[in-house]
């Protein structure tokens, strides 16, 4: 049942994201680039005072899939290897953690600029 | 003709006037759902990654991202995902499938320009920012708590 309890956190959330995202697209003039920016650096800052961690074990994919956790990622990554090597961890540490959404998607979108023909 | 701040206002209320209404509810409706529904997905694939490949909660997130960014590419390069995009806006853009999306669309985009400088110089035209902000934002935090944890 508590896993039940999770999927629908995970649409809840994850969707409410988008809301905000959608929110500064239609209130604001800022462009998308824009808008994803903020978001990530949103996820990081928030990392930075322990809160969206918690929001993950709350909400699961619902908070781990929206780009925000991209910034969150990136800190945990820098503050992973700090703790072990001192301030150079930060530099060192901080594309652990997103290295697989960044290299799959460097990775798939050049086989698929092989592949695929522009659209639309 | 001169134009004082008068004429200004006037411009800014007539363009007002003109510019179509954005259908700000509905919009965030669309997004909501979609939005909702990618993340649900992932949720999926992170249960599935745990039950059958033995990751743990915390690890799965790495498998699932990968894997929803495989999708992302591979409906771009089937031309279905721009599409999906039109209708939801920031519901697929927001999630990660929307960082690939960007990516692999910029990719394709610049393909006639050659692999080195089309594919390979113009796929970060979009994604590049969120990388730069992100990890520079990374950076000042992760440095500030670093350093806070020092002193203590």
């Amino acid at each position: 049942m508590e896993i039940d309890i999770q999927f629908l956190w995970a649409f809840l959330v994850g969707g409410g994201i988008c809301v905000i995202g959608q929110l500064l697209m239609d209130l604001t003039t800022l462009t998308p680039a824009h808008v994803m920016t903020i978001l990530v650096c949103t996820g990081a800052v928030l990392d930075g005072f322990g809160l969206y961690e918690p929001l993950i074990k709350f909400a699961g994919a619902g908070a781990s899939v929206p780009i925000t956790s991209f910034g969150n990622a990136l800190v945990h990554g820098a503050m992973a290897e700090a703790q072990q090597h001192g301030l150079i961890g930060i530099i060192t540490g901080i594309f652990e953690v997103t290295s697989a959404g960044i290299s799959a998607a460097i990775v798939f979108s050049f086989l698929a600029s092989l592949i695929f023909r522009p659209r639309g | 003709m001169k134009q004082g701040p008068k004429d200004k206002v006037a411009y800014k209320k007539m363009a007002q006037r003109h510019t179509p209404k954005k259908p700000v509810m509905a919009n965030c409706i669309k997004a909501f759902l979609v939005g909702g529904m990618i993340c649900l997905l992932g949720q999926f694939l992170q249960g599935f990654y745990i039950a059958y490949f033995g990751f743990n909660e915390r690890s799965a997130s790495n498998p699932t991202v990968a894997t929803l960014v495989f999708i992302a590419v591979l409906l771009t390069g089937l031309g279905v995902y721009d599409r999906i995009g039109q209708w939801a806006g920031a519901g697929s853009a927001v999630p990660v499938t929307g960082f690939a999306n960007a990516m692999s669309s910029a990719a394709l985009e610049h393909r006639s320009e050659g692999y080195v400088l089309g594919v390979g110089g113009q796929m970060f035209k979009v994604a590049g920012p969120v990388i730069v902000f992100g990890t520079v934002a990374a950076f000042f935090v992760a440095l500030i708590k670093q350093i806070l944890t020092m002193l203590s």
